[in-house]
C-alpha cells in the first residue's frame, strides 16, 4: 500500500517492479490528486506554456492498469491504524495492508500574514495550482509572487511570459538564498529583471490587502504593490498530517532509519515528507536514492541496502537561466579557498569552494559547461588540479570525453527523471545504440532537456564508437530507402511523375509515407520543370494554400516586394486590404516585406484578389526574397546599383523550389546594410563594376558568414552564377538542408571548382535546367480564382461552425 | 449514432476537411486507398488544425509541430497525448457517415 501518488511514491513502485516486486506484492496507491503520476518539476513549463499537461505525465492512468496497480486517485487518506493494519480514507473506506509506504510529499508553507484567506491567493505546487494560475493569468494584468526561491522564480517567470506585470517579493537579502551566495544571487537578479519582473529583496510582506478579493501586497514601509492575484511560494514543509494522526514519530518530517522504516514496523516512508538523520530534502535526487534503497530492502534484492543521505547538488533552469549549485555557496572558514568569476552583464557567475584540497561547493550560473567534472569532483572527493581556475575553465582540466569516462555510475545525469550514468550505460549495454533509443528507454533528457548534451556524450562514450547512426539518415526522405542521387536516377529511369508513383515503385511494400510526401513533391517539381502529375496531398498546407500557417490556424500573406522596393499605391492597397479583412497584425518581415498576419483561410483568395500583387513566397521551401540596401542611387557610399540587381535576381528566380528556404541579399558596398554576408546567397558591390558572390551564409538559429564563391565583373554574371548555384543546390542538397550546411559539407573549394571553373563539365547543364525552371514559373496566387481541389480554402478548424449538411 | 456528414466527393483524395458534427469539430480524411478516417479536429498539443495535416494510410501529421497521430488508435508517435478517433464509413450512395 502506497499513500502518495507523487514522484517519490511512484518512483518507489517503479523500483519495486524493476526488482520483480509485482510477484511479491499486490500494489494499491492512494493519491490526493485525481490524476496519474506527473513530473512536478515541469509544472513551471506548463505555466509558461512551454509544455502541455499531457507532456509532463510520467505515468498516465493506463500504466497503473498495465501493472495491475489499484490506483485510488482523488482519495485522501485520513489515518493509518497500525494495530489493525488498515488504512482509513476520507470516503469512509477501510483498506487492509501488509506493508505500507508513506510518500505524502510536502505542502506549501504560508508565512504568517493578514489576508491569506482572501480570494485570488494561490499556491504553486500541484497541477490544479498551475491550472488556476493559467486561468488567472489570462484574465488579469498584475501579479505579486511572494518568495524568491526556485518555485517563486518559476512562478514569476511563467506569469511574465503571459505578459503580466509581475512583482516578486523575497524576504532574504538575495534570490535563491538556499542555493546561492549573495553575488550569484545578484547576477541572477539582473537576469530576472531583464525578463521585466520587478524584484524586491530583503523585504518581508506585511500583509495582503483587499476586501473579499486580494487587491495588493503591503510592504513594511507602507508601500502597496497592486495585485489582481498573489502567489505564495515561500517554501515547502513536509506533509506529516497522516503520520501525526497515525501516531508515527514525527519531528520536522516523518522520522525514518537507514532502511526508510518509520517508528512503526511495516510502515516505511520516502521523499519530501521524510526526516533522515535530522535532514529533510526538497529536491528529487535524494528521493531517487531512497526509493532504490527501499525497493532493495522490500524485495530482498539487497537486504543490507542502507540510505546514508544524499549530498545534494541542484542542476536546473530557473526562468531560462542555467543554475548549478552544490555544497557550500561560499567560503565558511578562514582557510577555505574561494575562486570566483563574475560577469554580471552576460549573466555569468561561477565559483568553487575548496577545503583541504577537496571541492566542497560550486556554483555555476549562466555557463554550466563544467558541470560534469565538478559534480564528479564534489561527489567523490577527487583530488583537484593545482591550478584552481581550471575548475571553472578548460585550461587543461579533463576534456569532455575524459570527464564522461570518469563520471561514476551513480552520478545523476537527468534530475527530472532521476536517471544516473549507470542506467544510461546499462541501456546501451542492453542494446540501445542510438541517442533516441537511450532517451526512449531511460526517459533521460525527456524532462526539461538541460541534460541532453551530457546524455549524448555518455551514450557515445558507452557505445564506444559503435553508435548506430540510423541508416535512414542518408535517405532523401524517410519512406523511400534511397539517397538523393539514386532516387533521382530511379525516378528518371522509370519516368515517375507523381508522388504516388514513387511510393508504388520505390518504397518498401509500395507503402506511402506522410512525412516523405513534401520532399518528394519538391524533388519531382525540380526534376520535371514542365510539370508533374500534381497530387495536392503531396504538399504541405502552406503550399496547398500559398500562405504561411500560423499557430492559431490562420495564415499570413506576404505580397511580393522585389528588392524591398514598394510604391505609395501598393502601400495604400495593402493598408486597405489589412483594414477590410481585419488582419491581426501588419508587420515588416526580416526580409524587407510586409506581412499581413492572422488572415482566415477562407479569405485568402479574396485577399490576393484585392491586393492584386504576386505572391511573395513567405511560406515554402523555395527562393523567398532578396534584401537590398539603397545602393548607389541615393546612398553616399554606394558603389553600385544593388537595388536594381536585387530586383533582377528576384524577378528571375522567384518561386523556384529548393531543398530548404533560400534568402538572398545584395548590398552596394561592404558596409553590408542588408546583411548580405549572412544570406544563403549574398552579393556585395566592391566598385569598378565588380561584385562579390558569397554562398552558405546564415543568420538564423545558426550564424555563419558566407564563403566567397567568386568575384565577377558584371551584374549579368551575378545573375548567371546565382542561378547556377541555385540549381546545383537543388540537385545536390539534401531535403531540408540549408545552404549553410550544404556548402560546408561539400567545401567551398569544391563548389567553386564545379561552378566557377566548371571542373566537372556541369555548368552548362545547370544553367539550362535553372532556365527551364524560370521559364515555367507561374504565380500560385492565381489559384485564388479557380480552386484546385474541393474546399481548398475551407477552414480546417471550423471556428465559425459551418452547418453539417443533413 | 452514426450520421451522414458530407459526400465523399467533398473530400479531395489524400486530404482532410473539417466539419462540425453534433457540435463537435471533426476532421475527415479520404485516403488514397479509398477508405475514410475521422478524428477530433484540433491537435491536443497546441490546437493545430489536423484537417490541414498530411496523411498516409495510417497517420495524420499535425501541420504546426509535426506530431504524427495514428488514425486507428489515436495515439501520438512519441507517446505524447492522443486524439479521439471516430468510427466512419462511406455508404453505398457515397456519403461519409461518422459516429461520435
Amino acid at each position: 500500500m502506497v499513500v502518495g501518488n507523487g514522484m517519490a511514491g511512484i518512483r518507489a513502485v517503479e523500483e519495486l517492479l524493476d526488482r520483480g516486486g509485482a510477484e511479491q506484492f499486490d500494489i494499491t496507491v492512494f493519491g490526493d490528486e485525481p490524476y496519474g503520476n506527473y513530473n512536478r518539476i515541469m509544472l513551471s513549463h506548463v505555466l509558461s506554456g512551454e509544455e502541455t499537461e499531457e507532456a509532463i505525465f510520467l505515468n498516465a492512468l493506463p500504466w497503473y492498469a498495465q501493472n495491475s496497480i489499484d490506483l485510488r486517485a482523488g482519495v485522501r487518506v485520513d489515518r493509518i491504524d497500525r494495530f489493525a493494519k488498515v488504512v482509513h480514507d476520507a470516503d469512509g473506506g477501510r483498506t487492509p495492508y501488509d506493508t505500507l509506504l508513506l510518500a505524502t510529499g510536502s505542502t506549501p508553507f504560508f508565512p504568517t500574514m493578514e489576508g491569506l484567506d482572501l480570494d485570488g491567493v494561490f499556491t504553486f505546487r500541484t497541477l490544479d495550482d498551475a491550472r488556476s494560475l493559467l486561468t488567472s493569468a489570462k484574465t488579469h494584468r498584475r501579479a505579486v509572487v511572494i518568495g524568491g526561491g526556485l518555485l517563486g522564480l518559476e512562478a514569476a517567470h511563467g506569469l511574465a511570459t503571459h505578459g503580466l506585470q509581475v512583482d516578486l517579493v523575497h524576504s532574504p537579502a538575495h534570490l535563491m538564498n538556499q542555493q546561492l551566495g549573495p553575488e550569484a544571487g545578484r547576477v541572477l537578479r539582473r537576469k530576472i529583471e531583464e525578463l521585466g519582473i520587478r524584484v524586491h529583496t530583503g523585504v518581508r510582506t506585511r500583509g495582503l490587502r483587499g476586501t473579499g478579493r486580494v487587491e495588493g501586497v503591503e510592504l513594511p514601509d507602507g508601500t502597496v504593490l497592486e495585485a489582481d492575484f498573489v502567489v505564495i511560494a515561500a517554501g515547502i514543509r513536509p506533509n506529516v498530517d497522516v503520520a501525526v494522526r497515525s501516531g508515527l514519530e514525527v519531528e520536522r518530517g516523518v522520522v525514518v532509519d537507514d532502511r526508510m522504516r518509520t517508528s512503526h514496523p511495516d510502515v516505511y516512508a520516502v521523499g519530501e515528507c521524510v526526516q533522515h538523520r535530522g535532514q529533510t530534502y526538497g529536491l528529487v535526487a535524494p528521493l531517487w536514492d531512497q526509493a532504490g534503497v527501499l525497493a532493495d530492502h522490500l524485495t530482498g534484492a539487497r537486504p543490507d541496502a542502507e540510505y546514508h543521505g544524499t549530498r545534494t547538488s541542484t542542476k536546473l533552469k530557473v526562468a531560462g537561466v542555467d543554475v548549478v549549485a552544490m555544497g557550500l555557496p561560499g567560503p565558511e572558514r578562514d582557510d577555505d579557498e574561494f575562486v570566483v568569476f563574475s560577469e554580471p552583464h552576460r549573466g555569468v557567475y561561477l565559483n568553487v569552494v575548496v577545503r583541504e584540497g577537496r571541492l566542497v561547493g560550486a556554483t555555476l550560473l549562466g555557463d554550466v559547461r563544467k558541470t560534469a567534472f565538478l559534480t564528479q569532483a564534489f561527489d567523490q572527493g577527487l583530488p583537484l588540479p593545482e591550478e584552481r581556475t581550471s575548475l571553472l575553465f578548460d585550461l587543461g582540466s579533463p576534456d569532455e570525453a575524459t570527464s564522461v569516462a570518469e563520471l561514476s555510475d551513480d552520478v545523476q545525469v537527468c534530475n527530472c527523471n532521476g536517471v544516473t550514468k549507470g542506467r544510461i550505460v546499462d541501456a546501451v549495454a542492453g542494446g540501445c545504440t542510438s541517442i533516441t533509443a537511450v532517451m526512449g528507454k531511460t526517459k533521460a533528457g525527456k524532462g526539461c532537456g538541460s541534460c541532453k548534451p551530457l546524455v549524448e556524450q555518455i551514450t557515445e562514450w558507452a557505445a564506444g564508437g559503435d553508435l548506430t547512426v540510423d541508416e535512414s539518415v542518408g535517405w532523401y526522405v524517410p519512406g523511400v530507402p534511397l539517397a538523393k542521387p539514386e532516387l533521382m536516377a530511379a525516378i528518371r529511369e522509370r519516368g515517375l511523375k507523381s508522388v504516388s508513383a514513387v511510393f508504388r515503385e520505390l518504397a518498401p511494400g509500395g507503402v506511402e509515407d506522410a512525412k516523405s510526401k513534401m520532399g518528394l513533391t519538391s524533388l519531382l517539381r525540380m526534376m520535371w520543370p514542365e510539370g508533374i502529375e500534381e497530387e495536392r496531398d503531396g504538399r504541405y498546407i502552406n503550399d496547398r494554400v500559398h500562405a504561411n500557417i500560423q499557430r492559431d490556424g490562420t495564415f499570413s500573406v506576404v505580397p511580393q516586394m522585389k528588392g524591398g522596393v514598394t510604391t505609395p499605391e501598393q502601400l495604400r492597397k495593402i493598408a486597405d486590404v489589412a483594414d477590410k479583412y481585419d488582419v491581426g497584425m501588419v508587420k515588416v518581415t526580416g526580409g524587407q516585406r510586409i506581412d499581413l498576419l492572422g488572415v482566415a483561410k477562407e479569405d485568402l483568395p479574396k485577399v490576393w484578389a484585392d491586393l492584386g500583387m504576386p505572391s511573395g513566397y513567405a511560406y515554402g521551401k523555395s527562393f523567398r526574397t532578396v534584401k537590398t540596401c539603397v545602393g548607389s542611387e541615393f546612398c553616399r557610399f554606394g558603389l553600385d546599383d544593388s537595388t536594381q540587381l536585387g530586383i533582377d535576381l528576384e524577378t528571375r528566380y522567384q518561386g523556384i523550389e529548393t531543398p530548404a528556404k533560400l534568402k538572398l541579399g545584395v548590398v552596394g558596398c561592404p558596409r553590408n546594410c542588408a546583411e548580405a554576408y549572412v544570406k544563403d546567397i549574398g552579393v556585395v558591390a566592391v566598385g569598378a563594376g565588380k561584385w562579390e558572390v558569397y554562398v552558405g551564409g546564415a543568420a538564423g538559429a545558426t550564424v555563419r558568414k558566407g564563403d566567397l564563391l567568386a568575384t565577377v565583373g558584371s551584374a549579368q554574371e551575378v545573375l548567371t552564377l546565382t542561378g547556377r548555384f541555385i540549381q546545383f543546390y537543388r540537385e545536390w542538397g539534401n531535403w531540408l538542408e540549408r545552404t549553410y550546411e550544404f556548402v560546408p559539407r561539400l567545401g567551398i573549394e569544391r563548389v567553386r571548382k564545379v561552378l566557377v571553373d566548371d571542373s566537372d563539365g556541369l555548368a552548362a547543364g545547370l544553367d539550362e535546367r535553372v532556365q527551364a525552371a524560370v521559364d515555367n514559373y507561374r504565380d500560385p496566387w492565381q489559384e485564388g480564382t479557380a480552386p484546385v481541389t474541393t474546399g481548398q480554402f475551407r477552414p480546417a478548424l471550423p471556428l465559425g461552425m459551418p452547418a453539417v449538411r443533413s | 449514432m452514426s450520421r451522414p456528414v458530407c459526400s465523399v466527393e467533398d473530400l479531395p483524395v489524400g486530404e482532410g476537411r473539417a466539419y462540425v458534427v453534433d457540435g463537435e469539430q471533426v476532421a475527415l480524411f479520404r485516403h488514397r486507398s479509398g477508405k475514410v478516417s475521422a478524428v477530433q479536429a484540433a491537435c491536443p498539443h497546441a490546437g493545430g488544425p489536423l484537417a490541414d495535416g498530411q496523411i498516409d494510410e495510417t497517420v495524420v501529421v499535425c501541420p504546426l509541430h509535426l506530431t504524427a497521430f495514428d488514425l486507428t488508435t489515436g495515439e501520438a508517435a512519441g507517446g505524447e497525448g492522443s486524439i479521439a478517433v471516430h468510427p466512419c464509413r462511406v455508404t453505398a450512395d457515397g456519403l461519409v457517415e461518422v459516429s461520435l
